[in-house]
């Protein structure tokens, strides 16, 4: 996709510089609350909804249940940060290996710089023109969270936190404090937007934001798909990412979340998507984890209102010193409502993958059909994967099925591949593919093509 | 100039303890059919897996001369690349993995900078479907997933087809089939065998063989080649069975 974007970054670079060189002092205290809010223009009831969410987050202990979160230091981290400062970012500090696939996926430098948190974000200005235009003239409304509460007041009182409650986790009262970035889409009624919006059309929003804040507000018969993240590696400074989604989709709406986290190696990346579908809505999220050490994260559906639909999607990748604990939540409160999960994970060199999924069904949720499917694929006898399925069934007529499978290579599947010319190596990348396959089908080609390089370059071990 | 034969000689190999192959002894000139029957568990399939390289198995002696030159410590890939096949008895799934890319990834490996462009190869994959009575939807399935048992083995001369190997190793290529696909299958190895490949037909029925003519029997008891002569050692093997075999050489 980006590579075909003719960029100019000096055209871009900091075209706001005030707004663009900030940041707080290291820890976490109301005054960084205020300051934040401050930086953002906010009105005054988002800022006692911070200050709201910080109380919450000092109460709450921090949770022991999933991954090892010992290694983050709350005290340390700097809180807000606008990601386009030059002084603190600097090509050099980059790693040498994310230097180094930048290379071997053939990325434009101006792009590497973007990707690596080093340079501006790269955007086609014609592109985003032509279909902000076309946006606006349907009431489509794209746009920076940091400014939704100033400009879209009504949507954002009504929905900020109605999906994800301050008091959920620890983490997600922790971005509710201190959230900066992420998107505001609101769809209007029947309006259906045929080409996936995607955060780096966004013009002047820093996607490297720690503790981005994305709300999706899809009207009634409205129709989005969303695009975050991409899957050359992003490389970040700061070893705490925790943000949260929330997505409304309004009766007979279909929203798609699609993510691809590609994180570096040093961090935790802790998020809470959750979405609530409504009459005959339907939701997918489709969630690719590659990157950094710890990944935290369970996409949720409630199926709120008869006939809602869900639809997870997710695979985790994990090399030496990661776990990806992700997972899926299906929350059935209405009859006639259905909720599919597919999960696939990969573990190598001694890396870890958890599945965690929840299923609940409510007493009222009769005729639910519910379907789970997870395959873990191990390389090695290094490597690790768990599952960890809860399931709440609280009516008799469900439709349940859960299906679990941890599997290795096969020495017949290699020696099959082997026996018809492909080195060892190649027949490994290619039942892997395979085992991705049900996800790279789900991506936009441009995607697919690059989540194909990328895994062929974690499996030659010269990532990380 | 390498000589284009398959030479055996007194090759041994086990698994775990078990000894599997005692010594065999076997020439395979190219572009002729030499079949090689046997009772269950003389070792056949053994044979063609220690040819193909599978490393499972553990080669404890001897030597396969493969155009002048011992293949033994080659790993398998290599073995293919120099026009080596083996045509599987139970070819594996690969779930996810599109036949279509398999094909062309494998022509690519195995044919390097001889491989075809894209169009020709496309080209030689129609025409292959076709001789082999397979429709073009199953390009587009993973490779072998929910197959029957009988279009798996036409998946393995399609591959047959699309690598051109110099000699085709084609263990049981006639279990499981119906009479028609024998027959398709049958045909096809007899148009490639007149364009100049090399067959060892391992079975332990005469059906496939009344259809291929061999030009010659070999017949393996209790891991070595215990006979050989021409087909109407088939026959007389189909007559008699192999227990007069077994008796005389399986101590």
């Amino acid at each position: 996709m980006a590579n075909n974007i003719d960029v100019n970054t000096s055209k871009y670079y900091f075209r706001d510089p005030i707004r663009y060189v900030f940041r707080t002092p290291p820890g976490l205290n109301a005054q960084v609350v205020r300051e934040i809010s401050k930086q953002h223009q906010e009105p005054k009831w988002m800022l006692d909804l911070r200050l709201r969410a910080l109380q919450i987050f000092r109460q709450k202990p921090m949770p022991t249940w999933g991954a090892d979160l010992s290694g983050i230091n709350f005290d340390e981290i700097v809180y807000y940060l606008r990601p386009h400062q030059e002084e603190s970012h600097d090509w050099r500090e980059v790693p040498k290996y994310i230097k180094k696939t930048f290379d071997r996926l053939g990325i434009p430098q101006a792009e590497r710089k973007f990707l690596a948190g080093v340079g501006a974000q790269y955007e086609s200005e014609i592109i985003y023109h032509n279909l902000k235009e076309k946006w606006e003239k349907a009431g489509v409304v794209f746009c920076d969270m940091s400014d939704a509460p100033r400009l879209y007041p009504e949507l954002v009182k009504k929905y900020f936190a109605s999906v994800v409650p301050l008091a959920d986790n620890k983490f997600a009262a922790l971005n509710s404090a201190v959230w900066s970035g992420g998107s505001f889409i609101y769809i209007p009624k029947g309006v259906k937007v045929d080409m996936p919006l995607q955060t780096y059309f966004r013009i002047n929003s820093p996607t490297l934001g720690q503790f981005e804040r994305t709300l999706i507000i899809a009207d009634e018969g409205s129709q989005v798909h969303y695009i975050e993240g991409c899957t050359a590696p992003m490389y970040s400074r700061s070893s705490l990412h925790s943000a949260v989604v929330e997505i409304i989709a309004l009766k007979g709406a279909r929203v798609r979340y699609t993510t691809i986290q590609n994180w570096s190696l040093n961090v935790y990346n802790l998020v809470t998507k959750r979405a609530v579908a409504y009459q005959d809505a339907l939701v997918e999220w489709v969630d690719g984890n590659l990157g950094s050490k710890v990944t935290m994260k369970y996409p949720c559906v409630i199926l709120k209102e008869p006939g809602a639909k869900a639809d997870i999607l997710s695979i985790a990748f994990a090399g030496r010193g990661q776990h990806q604990d992700s997972g899926a939540k299906l929350i059935h409160l209405a009859p006639n409502t259905s909720g599919k999960v597919v999960a696939k994970s990969i573990s190598k060199d001694g890396g870890r993958t958890s599945y965690r999924g929840m299923v609940t069904v409510d007493k009222r949720a009769k005729n639910c059909q519910i379907k789970v499917n997870c395959d873990a694929l191990l390389l090695d006898e290094k490597s690790r994967s768990d599952t960890y399925p809860l399931m709440q069934i609280n009516n008799n007529q469900v439709k349940m099925e859960h299906e679990a499978s941890v599997s290795k290579i096969s020495e017949q599947q290699l020696f099959y591949l082997q026996s018809r010319g492909l080195s060892r190596e190649e027949a490994e990348r290619m039942i892997v593919a395979g085992f991705l396959d049900v996800f790279a089908k789900e991506l936009p080609l441009e995607y697919a093509v690059e989540l194909n390089r990328l895994i062929e370059l974690e499996m030659e071990g010269s990532v990380g | 100039m390498p000589k284009l034969e398959l030479k055996i000689s007194n090759l041994k190999a086990k698994v775990g303890d078990k000894i599997i192959l005692q010594g065999v002894n076997l020439t395979a000139p190219t572009g002729k059919m030499i079949a090689i029957m046997g009772p269950n568990g003389s070792g056949k399939s053994t044979l063609a897996q220690v040819i193909a390289g599978n490393p499972f198995y553990q080669v404890v002696g001897g030597k396969v001369m493969w155009r002048g030159k011992n293949i033994l410590s080659l790993p398998p890939e290599d073995r293919a690349r120099l026009g080596l096949f083996l045509a599987w008895q139970y070819p594996v799934e690969l779930p996810g993995v599109n036949l279509y890319d398999f094909l062309l990834t494998a022509h690519q490996a195995v044919k390097g900078k001889e491989a075809l462009s894209r169009d020709e190869f496309d080209k030689l994959l129609e025409k292959s479907l076709s001789d082999l009575k397979l429709s073009d939807k199953f390009l587009r399935r993973s490779v072998n997933e929910g197959f029957s048992g009988g279009e798996k083995k036409k998946i393995e001369i399609l591959q047959l087809k699309i690598l051109q190997p110099k000699l085709a190793i084609l263990d049981e290529t006639d279990s499981g089939l119906d009479i028609d696909a024998l027959r398709v299958i049958a045909d096809n190895i007899k148009a490639l065998l007149k364009q100049g490949m090399g067959f060892l037909v391992i079975t332990h029925y005469q059906r496939l063989l009344n259809y291929l003519k061999p030009d010659q029997i070999q017949v393996m008891v209790k891991g070595k080649i215990v006979k050989q002569g021409s087909r109407l050692l088939a026959k007389e093997l189909e007559n008699k069975g192999y227990q007069w075999l077994l008796e005389k050489y399986g101590k």
